[in-house]
């Protein structure tokens, strides 16, 4: 399958990769792989490949670092990732109360996603907000000093804003 | 109140952009350096400074910056290592949130004794806000002549880009992050050749930490030699210390170095003592993969000679009853607080970051994660303590790159120092889980 970028997409990418030197195009697959997941949700085969074609490498290659890192998903995931980190001062702090309270609310478990695709549940390794915790990370921003009252109005914001579009 | 050099207008929400940075006296030394300093003398400055190296290693920062090969014609790159992922270190964060220009002017003092036309700073993918702060100033830098072909009218020309990582603590090492810069996975490279022979697509390179890059700044306006003379002997000069866990005011602090370690911990200026009134247990000092210290051995109670927030302090006694300053992640646990449910949330974190091309690491950091969790869960067993120290000690030394070590160092040294927790779990089959199940004053670890 012949897979299009939006524009928008494909002027970021032109930029991206005029960063690094002509002949190292490759440098910029880190961050190109963020733009197009941010479009298609999730990085498809079909995506990735084109991301190949385009900074002129083996399919591969992406195929690799793709699967390397933790950001990127190879699976869809829901409208909205939640992502709690867990590792230890998160923990100390509260991060398994709000896991407990986010599976409750969501009515999934970590790992899953809600049966309308609204939202998925994640836990997470250290996202660098060890004195604001609990905390989860939301696509680009950062929930901290989360309680459940805060939750709730975060998940109701999202179910509002989602039924607007 | 101790020397803010670093932290100095964090408050001042002006600051994040150029006007304000300018208004509060910033690009000064960029000034300075530009009009009367030579590359060497910049390098000079930073070696008389003292200022070692933020990210963990505490290596001399002018030190490391003389080993850049420039005896070849390749291009010389500087990557600032924005990767911050250590448990517990949330430093950098701060400064790049809030004073984005004090790190790109780092970056063109450094780049500039360095001799590099090029430099990036690589962020880890989920500071992606961040990515977009420092995009934004970067522009405005180039916009103001900072940045770009003949800075100033100086003859200088330096392009500064902004690389997101994509969630792997790995590649905070600086041979990983050079192999993910170049788009592959993090794997770090064998030394040597080290960096500043071979690093980026081959070329000499140099990593520094966010902080150390941004100490250059007011080194070079107030001269190294002045900047030696804060701190205490080779702990020289200021260093933040994000601070966590049980304590009343969480939070990133600039001290000067030296102040003790009970005071950092008590005192209303820093972290405000100890959350609900109760007595702390222990202190993780510089990020996760450092020795957990009971607090006897972390106020350094029987010497007489309280602890001090330096290098050289932190570290006094080796790994028998000392630990490290590392990244300054510190972490405070109180009295309730379960060490085998600690131990085993952090070999679970090395596990999942291990890169897994070294098998003692890819298979130790797992074996360690699974006897834990059985421990932590009442199923194990008695040979289990000894076996976890074995292994650990066959991950150490045995990998290519630290983070054998660092998924190695807090396992033994809760085992050294809190062997009775771990035995205590495996007599008990006792789960501890902070307010539903809290260790009694009255259970004598002790005796079992």
């Amino acid at each position: 399958m012949n897979i299009q970028f939006s524009q928008e997409s494909m002027s970021e990418i032109q930029r991206i990769i005029g960063q690094y030197p002509s002949e190292r195009k490759k440098s910029a697959i880190l961050p190109v792989l963020h733009i197009v997941q941010k479009e298609f949700n999730y990085l498809s085969v079909d995506v990735m490949d084109k991301v190949a074609e385009i900074l002129e490498i083996k399919p591969i290659e992406v195929y690799e670092v793709a699967t390397f890192y933790s950001m990127y998903h190879t699976k869809p995931v829901g409208k909205y990732l939640i992502e709690v980190c867990h590792t230890g001062p998160c923990m100390i702090c509260g991060a398994e109360k709000t896991v407990e309270y986010l599976e409750s609310k969501l009515g999934i478990k970590v790992g899953e996603t809600t049966a309308d695709g609204l939202f998925s549940l994640k836990t997470v390794e250290c996202l660098g907000a060890c004195g604001y915790a609990p905390m989860f990370q939301m696509g680009e921003q950062y929930y901290e000093h989360l309680t459940e009252d805060k939750i709730d109005e975060i998940i109701s914001q999202c179910k509002i804003s989602s039924s607007d579009n | 109140m101790g020397k803010t050099l670093l932290l100095q207008n964090i408050d001042n929400p002006e600051i994040k952009k150029i006007s304000g940075y300018l208004k509060l006296g910033g690009y000064r030394s960029l000034d300075k350096v530009l009009s009367k300093m030579s590359p060497d003398e910049v390098t000079e400055e930073v070696k008389l400074s003292g200022l070692r190296g933020r990210g963990g290693a505490g290596f001399s920062t002018g030190l490391k910056w003389t080993f850049l090969d420039k005896s070849t014609d390749k291009p010389r790159y500087l990557l600032c290592n924005a990767d911050e992922s250590e448990p517990g270190t949330f430093k950098d964060r701060l400064l790049m949130e809030k004073n984005p220009h004090l790190l790109i002017e780092g970056m063109i003092l450094s780049s500039y004794a360095l001799g590099c036309n090029t430099s990036y700073i690589y962020i880890r993918g989920e500071y992606m806000f961040i990515l977009r702060i420092l995009e934004i100033a970067i522009k405005e830098a180039y916009a103001n002549g900072f940045l770009g072909k003949n800075i100033k009218g100086s003859g200088y020309n330096l392009d500064l880009f902004v690389h997101p990582g994509a969630g792997a603590y790995i590649c905070g090492e600086e041979t990983a992050l050079i192999e993910s810069l170049e788009g592959k996975r993090g794997n770090p490279r064998i030394k040597p050749p080290f960096p500043a022979v071979s690093g980026l697509w081959g070329c000499p390179t140099i990593v520094n930490n966010v902080e150390s890059i941004a100490a250059v700044v007011p080194i070079i306006l107030m001269g190294g030699a002045e900047y030696a003379k804060i701190g205490i002997g080779k702990s020289t000069g200021t260093k933040l210390f994000s601070a966590s866990g049980n304590i009343n005011k969480p939070g990133v602090y600039e001290i000067e170095l030296g102040v003790p370690v009970e005071e950092f911990i008590y005192s209303d200026e820093y972290c405000g003592g100890i959350k609900n009134g109760l007595d702390i247990k222990a202190c993780v000092p510089g990020g996760s993969s450092v020795p957990i210290l009971p607090k006897s051995l972390l106020f350094n109670e029987s010497s007489g000679n309280p602890r001090l927030m330096t290098y050289e302090s932190l570290s006094e006694g080796g790994f028998q009853t000392g630990s490290m300053l590392g990244s300054g992640g510190f972490i405070v646990y109180d009295e309730r607080q379960c060490i085998v449910r600690n131990t085993w949330n952090f070999a679970r974190f090395y596990h999942h970051e291990s890169c897994g091309q070294c098998s003692p690491c890819r298979e130790g950091t797992g074996w360690m994660e699974k006897v834990l969790h059985n421990i932590e869960n009442g199923h194990g067993k008695e040979s289990d303590i000894d076996l976890l120290w074995d292994i650990q000690r066959k991950i150490e030394g045995n990998t290519i790159c630290p983070l054998g070590e660092a998924a190695a160092w807090p396992i033994a040294a809760a085992i050294r120092h809190f062997r009775h927790e771990f035995e205590y779990h495996v007599k008990y089959r006792h789960r501890v889980r902070d307010e539903d199940h809290v260790y009694q004053p009255e259970m004598n670890y002790q005796s079992v």
